[in-house]
């Protein structure tokens, strides 16, 4: 009857089937999906997948009945998934609001491309962020291999367990589209976090009360608590009657249950850091030309490090900061016009000038480029 | 004081509810608590469904499982609820907004699909929540707060649309013909598949006070059902009478296998 659900063992594999399969291990019964190029691949093998391990597969009619079939499917107890690339992702902003306000654990793929082609971009990296209309903060992943597509998948349907929120795995063409040596642990070693259940029964249970900063215990569906999830403000007992300090207070938490929880989320790689002057900071696959120019320039004499951020949102404030203390400039590398600079000139302030290395031609840098960067920098 | 029994099925501290006096919507609310009575339904297994607007607002009193508040997207929704657990009961309350207009494709597709849940729609022909604007479900010729020269293109008729695309339980009755709406619910909540059951209802307020020239929800009533007639009737009636008519009936009431996936193993086959 097919395969099972976690494939432990060696593989060379492609990016977006990495993905699917990270989701599998994690946990995932439900996908829903569009057709959009570069994503395919997952809602393909996810369609032959679902069926194996006793989930279920959706073939949306379009990005919006995929992001809120994700929801329901959540609410009523599954782990649950879509995924889409940037345009498609436009449609589904108005779903990440509904997750971001009725704390709705899910996960979203975004395979960048540019804008009406399939080329490769790293520039939806402030949609992402800034998804929803309202006010929401927003946890989003950039895997930078083939195997982090794996881990990364993983690691977001845990921390939308942990914090009931909607969470974004930020891919590319570059490593949705190529094969990688990809390296799955045996299911024992992986973890697995499930959301939070209330531990009383409905009659005493107030579904929307958490400590401050806290996350809210959540029941299935059908199970007899009559939750309202709604997408207007709620109070503790899930009632919407418009008051200024329900709505208040429950943004305070939905934001501060992520703010609060920084250093629980945020990850980032250094390289060469210690005593590096010329600093680079990049996320995604621009992280491998990067890392590449960094490794070439030592060679050349050139104290260059490299910060990867492997978590793009929330902004790795105090890990910025650290690099770019004793640095003579830092090099905000990316494949866009110039889009996550600002907020790592904003973390980095006087301490020392930034560099904005962009290429915004559906191409990823080559280490040559970034190398002629760093060499500039260090005259 | 003694309390209608059928309020136990109310969520705690939600009365009074929203609703304009004479509302329609909240009619349909009453017809439903009735024909959940009748035919038994357990509302813990209950997940109710309501986009935006008014008519959105019925499942949130109701002591269930509700998902509120974005516009167009209940059968999404309903469509994750119901594939992940076949088991629970999903309705969904809509406006003709959520129907006919942002949540049109939804509701073609499900119907296609045979989803198993029930749509009850409340159609009181006009976006009654933001004031009072024209839908693809207001009568020609009627003034809106956007068409203040008079509706100029046709309307809408859902109950058509959802059995072309595939809808197995398809009914429309005003909410004047109480007993028949309550039995069309009950049929639909009894049903395996895709249902929908339509009101056609007043909203005094927006479309009674601009388009009829009363907010008198009597009148309004009244209006309605003068302007309807039985599926029987409308056999003897010529295209253009029957252009300003609602037409009432039970459509639609066969079986065939429900939506379990877009992807599923042949049953006893070989993967």
């Amino acid at each position: 009857m097919g395969r099972g659900r976690v494939l432990t063992g060696k593989h060379f594999m492609l990016g977006n089937y990495a993905v699917v399969e990270g989701a599998l291990a994690a946990g995932c019964d439900f996908f829903a999906g569009y057709p959009i190029t570069p994503a395919n691949e997952i809602s393909e093998r996810m369609a032959s997948r679902m069926p194996e391990v006793g989930g279920k597969f959706l073939q949306g009619e379009d990005e919006l009945c995929s992001v809120y079939a994700v929801t329901g499917a959540s609410l009523a107890g599954a782990k649950a998934m879509t995924a889409t690339a940037s345009e498609g992702f436009n449609y589904m902003l108005e779903g990440v609001g509904y997750a971001v306000a009725a704390e709705i654990p899910c996960v979203i793929v975004d395979v960048q491309r540019c804008r009406g082609e399939n080329y490769a971009t790293q520039a939806d990296v402030m949609q992402l962020r800034w998804a929803a209309s309202g006010d929401h903060e927003m946890i989003v992943l950039a895997p930078w291999s083939v195997q982090e597509l794996f881990d990364h998948t993983v690691k977001a349907f845990n921390l939308a367990e942990r914090f009931r929120a909607p969470v974004i795995v930020m891919s590319e063409t570059t490593i949705a589209l190529m094969r990688e040596n990809l390296t799955i642990p045996d299911a024992s070693e992986i973890p697995i976090v499930n959301r939070r259940r209330p531990a009383v029964p409905p009659a005493e249970f107030i579904p929307f009360r958490a400590e401050k900063n806290g996350v809210p215990p959540l029941p299935n569906l059908g199970e007899g608590y009559g939750i309202l999830h709604s997408l207007n403000p709620h109070d503790e007992r899930g009632g919407i009657a418009w008051d200024a300090d329900v709505f208040e207070r429950m943004y305070e938490r939905i934001l501060g249950k992520i703010t609060a929880h920084r250093r629980e989320i945020v990850e980032t790689e250094a390289y060469y850091l210690a005593d590096a002057q010329i600093v680079l900071i990049a996320y995604g696959s621009e992280a491998r030309p990067a890392l590449d120019a960094v490794e070439a320039a030592r060679e050349n004499g050139i104290a260059a490090g490299l910060l990867r951020l492997v978590t793009v949102w929330p902004v790795a404030e105090d890990e910025i900061r650290h690099a770019a203390q004793q640095a003579r400039a830092v090099l905000a590398v990316e494949m866009n016009v110039g889009k996550y600079a600002g907020e790592i000139e904003r973390v980095v302030g006087r301490r020392c000038p930034v560099v904005r290395v962009t290429k915004n031609r559906g191409e990823i840098h080559t280490a040559q480029e970034i190398l002629r960067v760093i060499e500039e920098a260090a005259r | 004081m003694t309390l209608n029994p059928l309020t136990r099925n109310l969520r705690e501290g939600s009365l009074p509810h929203f609703f304009c006096p004479g509302c329609g919507a909240a009619q349909v609310l009453n017809y439903f608590l009735r024909a959940a009575d009748a035919v038994g339904l357990d509302f813990g297994r209950l997940v109710g469904i309501g986009g935006v607007g008014c008519t959105a607002r019925i499942p949130v009193y109701l002591k269930a499982d509700c998902l509120h508040g974005v516009h167009g997207r209940t059968l999404p929704w309903a469509t994750g609820v119901k594939l992940h657990n076949p088991a629970l009961k999903v309705v969904i309350f809509s406006g003709d907004g959520d129907a006919a207009a942002i949540g049109g494709n939804h509701l073609i597709q499900a119907a296609r699909r045979n989803l198993d849940v029930t749509m009850i729609v409340v159609n009181n022909l006009n976006y009654g929540m933001t004031g009072g604007q024209v839908a693809p479900t207001t009568p020609e010729g009627a003034n809106t707060m956007t068409t203040p020269y008079g509706n100029v293109e046709p309307r809408f008729d859902l109950c058509a649309l959802a059995a072309t695309a595939g809808a197995t339980y398809v009914s429309r009755w005003n909410t004047f013909r109480s007993r028949q709406g309550i039995r069309a619910i009950e049929g639909a909540l009894r049903h395996r598949g895709f249902s929908l059951v339509e009101f056609v209802a007043q909203c005094p307020t927006n479309y009674g006070r601009r388009a009829l020239g009363s907010g008198d929800a009597a009148k309004n009533i009244r209006w309605i059902e003068e302007h309807s007639v039985t599926a029987e009737q409308a056999k003897l009636l010529s295209a253009d009478d029957l252009g300003t008519r609602f037409v009432l009936g039970d459509f639609v009431n066969t079986s065939r296998p429900v939506f379990a996936g877009s992807s599923t193993m042949p049953q006893g086959g070989e993967s």
